[in-house]
Order: C-alpha cells, then structure tokens, then sequence
C-alpha cells in the first residue's frame, strides 16, 4: 500500500428480504431452482391496469433489519419511482424510496481482527423492487421476470472505512446482522446480498475527498477486500501519474481481480424521480415499531458481549457467529451449565465442525443436553480432548449420549492407579525411554512430555495424562 | 334513451339482442369500437336460466375501451393495444357482473384516454348523439353517446380531468366522476394514478346511483380505494349552494350560462340557498393539472415497450425496439404528454415543474375545503361551450386544453363531481350543470340531482 494516499470507501448494499410473496405481488418470492418467468404475476409482468399492493411483512422486515444496524424508523416513509428502458423492467420504473426512506441513520461497529472495531454510519437504507434477469445469446436475448419485483432493502454507508480490511469487516458484520435478525437468508451466491463498493483516494492529510469510482455487485467478502485492494493501487497509479480518476461504475472480474469501467457519469441516466401515487405513505406509530422489534433474535454483538468472558480467542467467536445455531447452542449452555462447559463446546464447535451446509443442517437441530455431558466427562477425566473430539464428532449426527458413544468406541480414559501404574512401569523400562529418564532425573523437567506421550500411546489415549504424570514422579 | 327499469324483469338474452341490434343500428356515430356478443349472449343464457336475482340482473351495459374485459380486446383506442386481450377483468366489470350485468361491448375514446373530443382515437372519432358534425367530447366519448343514444340504460367511463363529465355534458346524460378511491381502478388502463376515477353514464340520478352502488368500495386489488361509503340517500333539505365565480365569466357560451342559471332558479325555488363564491386559485387549475397529469402520464405509459405485449416493432436493437414500438402505437396526443411528462420530471425541472405544482394542489385543496365547510355543494358548468364542431380544435391542443378548465378542478382535489343535464342551447345542443361536493358526498350530490329531475 502507498502510504502517501489515503482511501476512503462507501458501501452501498442490497439485502433481499427473507418474505414469502414480493413487494407489491402476491407471486412466490422464492426463484431458486425454477423455470424462467413461472413466479411471476400480472403486477410484476406490468399488464396495463396493474397495481401495486405493499407487502406488509417487507416492512416488517425492513423495520428490524433497521434495528439491527441501530437505525431510526420513519414514521412516515414513500415510495418513488425510479424510470428507465430496459427490458428487466417491466413497467419502465423501479419502485424505490427516494426521498422519504423508512430506515434513517444507524450504526455498525464491525470487528476487526486486530480486537479493535471499525465504526461505519449508516445514512439511510430504502425498500425497492429487484429487476429481471437479461441473458444474452448471439442476436438476441432472452428476459426471465422471476426476480422482477422481489424485494429489497437497499443500505447506504457513509463513507467511513479507510482500508480494505474495514470494507471487508463491515460487509462480513452486516451480513451477519442481516441474517441473524432474519431479514434475509444471506445466500450469497444466490446473489441474497450483493455489494457496490465507493472508493477514492486522496493524498495523506487532505480535507477534501478524491473522485470516486463505484465497482458495482461484488458477492462475497473477500471480493469486497479485494475490488478494494486493486482499486486503491488504480486510482493511486493515476495520480502519481498526474493524471484523473473519473467518477464512474466499474465491474469486478472475480477471476482477474480486476475492475473495469462500465459507464461514467456522463452516460447517467436522468431517472425523473416521481413519487409513486398508486401506494399510500407507509405510517408506523412509535408503538408499531417496537412491537414489530420486540421479539427479534440476538444478533452478534449481544453474543460477542456475553462470551467475553469466556476467554475465547477471536478467531474461535468469529468460527461460531459464522452459524447463528452455534452461537444460540453455546449461548444456551452457557445459561444452563455455566462458562467452563460453554467454553469447552465452544472450542469444538469452531474447530471442529465442517461448514458444509449439510453438517450444518444437521448442526442446527441439536440439543444442548449431550455436549453439556461430553463437557462434563471430559472434566471428570473421563475422557482425554482427543477422545472427546471423537465423540463429538459422532455426537453431532447421532441420537446416542455422548457416553454410550464412548463405550462403544471404547474411548473412556483410564484413571484406574493400578492398570496405569503397570503402563507408567512398562514405558520407564523401555530402552527407548532410557536417555529420557536419564535426563529428568539431571533435572530436565521438559522430557516429562515426551514419557506421559508414550503413556499415551501405550494405553491407545485412553490413560489419564494427570495421573501418568503423576505416577512417573514418584516412580523417578 | 333508456333507463335500468326498462330491462329488468325481462330475459337477459332478449335484452342484449335488443342492445346489440341497437348499437348495429347506430354504427355511423363510431361510438363502439367491439361488441362482445357471443360471451353477453352465453352470460345472457345463464342468467336467464339459473334466474340470477342481481340488482342490475340482465341489464346490458357497454364499458369504454380502457377497462379490461373479456369477449374482445382491451385496445385503449391505440395501436399498441390492438391486438390485447385481457386475462382478467376489471374490478368495476366483475362487481357488476356479480349483479347479473352483462357488458355487450367496448366504447370508443381518445387514445390512452388523452383528450376531450373522443378525435385521438386511433380508430376515427364518435359522433354527438345529437348534432353528427359535433364531437362527442371525451375522453368517454363512445360510453356517452351509447348512452344517448338508448343502446344500453349506463355505460362505464373514466374521469381523469373531465373524461366523463364533458361527454355527458355534451350528449345531455348523466355523467359521475366518483370521489377519488370511490371504485377501484384495478384492470383500467392507467392514465393519471392520482386522478383517475372510474364513473359511469346513465340517463337518470337513480340509475346512477345504483350502478355506484355496485362499484364502490374497498379492493385489495388498489391501494388507493376507500372503504366502501356510497349509500343511496335522501336529499338533505334547505342545502347552502354556492356558484363558482370564476366558472361564470363572460367567456363562458350565453347559452351555457343561462342553463346554468335556470338550474339555479330550480334549486332555490326547491328550498335551497344560492350565493356566489370565489376560488381565485382556480386560474391555476389547468396549469396545474397539465404538470401533474402529464407526469403521471409519462410514467404509466413507460410499460408499453413492446417487449412482453402489445405491439412490437420490427427493429434492429433494442433502442429501434422502444423507439418504433413506441411511435408507431401511440397518437400524437400521447406523445404531446410523454414529453411535457418526461420534462417536468427531468433533473433540474421536477422542484421547478411537479413539486411547484403539487404545492399549487395542496393550496387548492385547501381552497375547496374551506369553502365546503360553508356550503355544502358548488356549482357550475361543466364546459365553456356546448359541443365543438370536429375537427374545430384537433390541431389546437391548447384550445382544446382550456375546455377543461372547469372539470379538473374536482380531479385535483379528489372531490366527486357530476355532469346533470340542464336543457338545451336554442340550436338544440345539451348542456349540463356540473354539482361539485365533498370528498364522499357523491350519494348527496345524486339525490339533490334527483330531488330537482323530480320536481320538473
């Protein structure tokens, strides 16, 4: 990075929203896995005569997701027409939220690796429609309306990340705010989510900001990251080369890392905004906005906040936010078997279970019950860490206890003095063992290690490691 | 002419036979542009066979070209909609059809419901029922003149600034433009979403008043619709009436005035007080309506691209696609409003053009109000002239703007307003009163009509 040049990014993004029909029609909201233009209505096909009917439970949704980024509700919010020729666009207008948008400013504190937060000000986010789909053959093209309508909020940032890594972790955070709050299900290659990143560069110490370009639909975070990475060198590589960086919307070719210039502003279309009159204003009371906040899930900073005292590393909370069933599992035991279990399951959970989404699946129907006594056997010596990760693993995709699980692998440690003490005898008189305890016995506690390993192996991991230890002092 | 009582209690097939032969009979006036006779007379049969006790059970109606419908396509008078046939019907059509009405045919207008003479019809204009080289006003042109001329008791139009109440002035019928949200407008060809209203044409206040009776209501189908409050009232006695002013200046026809003030001799000698009030804003209606009107206009007109339905033009990119698709199915009045829509819209003219003229609205309505809460119906014209000849101002589009100037008022504000005829000019061409209310006062204005029909 040339530390010279400072960047300062904006991100908008456009969450589509977790509700059964679309905004205005009563079709299925759910395209996946359909046939070209079979969920779609009259509405959304713009037959004449058509109008639009505002799908409540959108702005229910939009209403928690503003509480999610901390964000005021409008009392009063509208709706505008957006108009522009395109054949995704059957009524030749999106409908929008332009002047009166029913969530007003907010905040997201995204975590940073480094323990810190970035602190990034929502100004405002807005319902709109989704346009269709174009696919482009040789001469001709081919338009599938099945997202056309789907709703949408759409977030707008101030322009408060500087580096790649805060566009990165604020995309990352949000997303889990977003899915948390169940607004939407935050599929990302289903494009649920999609990200348009601003960024401008400008000299270290400037008070004014530099040209920005907009790099238009990124889908993941690490494309945040990346269009960032590259834009920042861009512009940077423009200016040190005296010349201008143009206002403009750029592509992102994930496969290059590369962005591209798609159109400038001079190209910007003139949208003539017009309040849309078939809609009547949306008004919530004070109290209708609470009520529709008032049984929303904890979202990760309640989380964060609560395992604070569980002496996790970052990396491991981060590993269980990934998946809200982890985060309510570990949060349930912690209430109900306390911190040292919560922790212990924990560390399995971040560690061990594949994020694949069928594991996951599984994951999400779990009851506390069985790792809270996987925990508890492990305290109990009952079981060594190896053992326990065994367990666990079958755990997650069986019914059985965690003790059943044990015995029928044979997994349960030995604590019996006697049959370890037959082990310990075995291992100190093995010739390999014999530098080993020559050197403890000149006073290299180290090598301790290295005996209670072969302990170990002997009795196939099933000794208790304390114990051998143990044992091996007072036999040296 | 006709009215509801004449069909009732007669076979539906014989009353559609009878409408159907009558509308062939008066196929010069151009008033009907598809007649739906093979669906009217299978609807006919089965009502007449399962004796369906509707209100209006038999009754044929003919419904102007803008409403969607099935039994022929749903045209607007325009090229790009031609060859469109609705997959469903308008909320007005089936909540009619629930009373054993039965639609016979389509009624020619302007196109895209953009005029006042019925002359931007793509298929040629209708004629007066009463003088043929006159127009018969518009843009409800053909529903006006079918009611006049007896081919059926009502006829459903669409009231956007005066397209329902200047026909019916110029024809000498009944015309009603609803409050705004009175009946839905779910299935009508939008033109003005925050002006239109679905009204209709009948020849009598009662016939009027039941037809609706029918519409009215709540639609989950259109957000704008108000719970249903049309009932069928008895009129309020010793009602203060005031005479706008600004609609009775000397540039108003002699003729016009004098019905106009023969209506007002009427309603004083039936107990009623008259006075003169002034609305000094009403200068600025039209400037107003001709900002909005048009915006609304060019947004709603946006969906004809030729890319799913409608006409498609031949072209070779899909600029050419817009650009022909759009040109060859649209009128040049159409076109005229698109553009004034699209300018007043454009970044750096919308504060200037809508937003000014939106404020202007506010200021109006507020007008309206302050004097409906003296008075509890105003008065006036509904045209400055009885019916031009055709052709007079086809190629004046200002002239024939300014023929609107004292019916859009009532659409700017939403309030409901109601063409009565009032006699004739002495070269025998109709004229009508127009009866201005408070939003939801339409049954009142109704039954004082009523009460005055009664006491001629």
């Amino acid at each position: 990075m040339n530390s010279e040049y400072e960047m300062t990014i904006g991100i908008e993004c456009h969450v589509q929203l977790a509700t059964v029909t679309k905004l205005f029609s009563p079709a299925d909201n759910d395209a996946r896995g359909k046939g070209p233009n079979s969920v779609i209505d009259p509405i959304d096909f713009g037959l004449p005569g058509m109008l639009p009917i505002l799908n409540n439970r959108a702005v229910e949704l939009a209403v928690i997701a503003g509480r999610a980024m901390n964000a005021k509700i409008a009392n009063v919010s509208r709706f505008d027409r957006k108009h522009y020729f395109y054949p995704d666009l059957p009524n030749g207008y999106q409908i929008t939220q332009m002047y009166h948008p029913t969530i007003l400013a907010g905040l997201v504190e995204a975590p940073m690796d480094d323990g810190g937060f970035v602190k990034v000000r929502i100004h405002h986010a807005h319902l709109e429609t989704d346009a269709g789909k174009l696919t482009h053959y040789g001469d001709y093209s081919l338009v599938d309306l099945n997202r056309a309508g789907t709703p949408l909020i759409e977030i707008v940032t101030e322009p408060d990340m500087h580096s790649p890594q805060e566009a990165k972790a604020f995309a990352a955070e949000l997303h889990k705010l977003m899915v948390y709050a169940g607004v939407t299900f935050g599929d990302l290659y289903h494009g649920n989510m999609r990200f348009d990143v601003n960024l401008s560069v400008a000299p270290v110490g400037s008070t004014e900001l530099g040209k920005r370009a907009e790099v238009k639909n990124l889908n993941s975070f690490r494309s945040v990251e990346r269009a960032a990475e590259y834009e920042f060198k861009r512009q940077v590589a423009l200016l040190e080369k005296g010349e201008r960086v143009v206002q403009e919307t750029r592509g992102w070719d994930d496969a290059s890392g590369r962005t591209s210039s798609q159109r400038s502003k001079e190209d910007a279309q003139d949208y003539r905004y017009m309040p849309d009159p078939d809609i009547p204003p949306i008004v919530l009371t004070n109290e209708q906005i609470e009520k529709m906040q008032e049984n929303m899930p904890q979202l990760p900073p309640f989380y964060r906040d609560k395992w604070s005292n569980l002496g996790l590393d970052k990396s491991v909370i981060d590993s269980l936010l990934a998946h809200q069933s982890y985060a309510v599992l570990i949060s349930t035991i912690q209430d109900n078997a306390g911190d040292e279990i919560a922790k212990r399951v924990a560390h399995w959970f971040a560690s061990g279970v594949s994020t694949d989404e069928e594991t996951a699946e599984v994951a999400s129907n779990f009851v506390p019950e069985g790792y809270v006594e996987l925990a508890k056997m492990v305290g109990a010596n009952e079981l060594s860490s190896t053992a326990a990760k065994e367990v666990f693993n079958e755990l997650l995709v069986s019914d059985k206890s965690p003790r059943d699980i044990a015995e029928e692998k044979n997994l349960l440690q030995v604590s019996d003095e006697s049959a370890i003490s037959a082990i310990v005898d075995e291992v100190l008189t093995d010739p390999a063992s014999a530098k080993a305890v020559e050197d403890f016995k000149a006073g290299n506690e180290k090598v301790i290690g290295f005996l209670v390993g072969q302990i170990m192996k002997k009795s196939q991991g099933k000794a208790n490691p304390a114990l051998a230890q143990k044992l091996i002092r007072e036999k040296l | 002419m006709t009215s509801i009582s004449d069909y009732m209690g007669t076979s539906a097939v014989v009353n559609v036979k009878r409408a159907i032969e009558a509308a062939k009979q008066h196929d010069e006036f151009h008033a009907l542009l598809a007649l739906t006779e093979e669906r009217a007379l299978e609807r006919a049969t089965k009502i007449d066979e399962t004796e369906v006790k509707g209100r209006l059970a038999g009754v044929p109606f003919i419904a102007k070209d803008n409403f969607l419908a099935f039994g022929a396509p749903t045209t607007a008078a325009s090229h790009f909609l031609e060859k469109f046939n609705a997959p469903l019907q308008a909320t007005a059509i089936e909540k009619l059809e629930v009373e054993g009405a039965i639609c016979i045919g389509k009624a020619n207008l302007d196109a895209f419901a953009h005029g006042g003479s019925t002359e931007n019809s793509t298929f040629g204009p209708t004629l007066n029922a009463v003088d043929k080289e006159r127009v018969a006003g518009g843009s409800s042109g053909g529903s006006a003149v079918v009611t006049a001329l007896g081919i059926v008791p009502f006829a459903l139009g669409t009231d956007t600034g005066g397209s329902i109440r200047q026909p019916a002035s110029f024809n000498g019928v009944y015309g009603i433009k609803p409050t705004y949200g009175a009946v839905s407008r779910y299935g009508v060809v939008a033109m003005a979403s925050s002006t239109d209203t679905i009204g209709c044409f009948a020849t009598n206040a009662s016939d009027a008043e039941l037809v609706m009776d029918v519409m009215a209501g709540r639609d989950s189908h259109d957000a704008t619709t108000l719970p249903d409050f049309f009932e069928i009232a008895d009129v309020k006695p010793g009602q203060k009436i005031g005479v706008i002013k600004e609609f009775m200046t000397d540039d108003v026809d002699a003729d016009v005035k004098k019905s106009v003030n023969n209506y007002i001799d009427k309603l004083k000698s039936t107990g009623h007080t008259v006075e003169e009030v002034s609305v000094p804003l009403l200068k600025y209606a039209l400037a107003m309506y001709y900002i909005i009107v048009p915006a609304e206009i060019s947004s709603n007109l946006a969906r004809y691209d030729g890319v799913r339905y409608g006409k498609r033009a031949e072209a070779g990119s899909l600029s050419d696609l817009y650009g022909k698709s759009r040109d060859d199915g649209f009128v040049d009045e159409n076109k005229r409003r698109i553009m004034i829509g699209s300018y007043v819209l454009s970044s750096g003219f919308f504060d200037a053009y809508y937003m000014q003229a939106q404020k202007a609205r506010t200021l109006l309505i507020n007008a309206f109000n302050e004097l409906l809460e003296s008075y509890d119906v105003l008065i006036g014209p509904v045209t400055p002239t009885p019916a031009f000849k055709l052709g007079e101002k086809a190629s004046d589009p200002i002239k024939m703007y300014l023929s609107d100037m004292m019916t859009v008022a009532a659409s700017l504000t939403g309030m409901p307003a109601i063409s009565v005829p009032s006699g004739n000019t002495n070269s025998g061409l109709p004229v009508g009163v127009q009866l201005i209310g408070q939003r939801r006062s339409d049954a009142q204005l109704l039954a004082l009509a009523k009460s005055l029909e009664e006491s001629v």
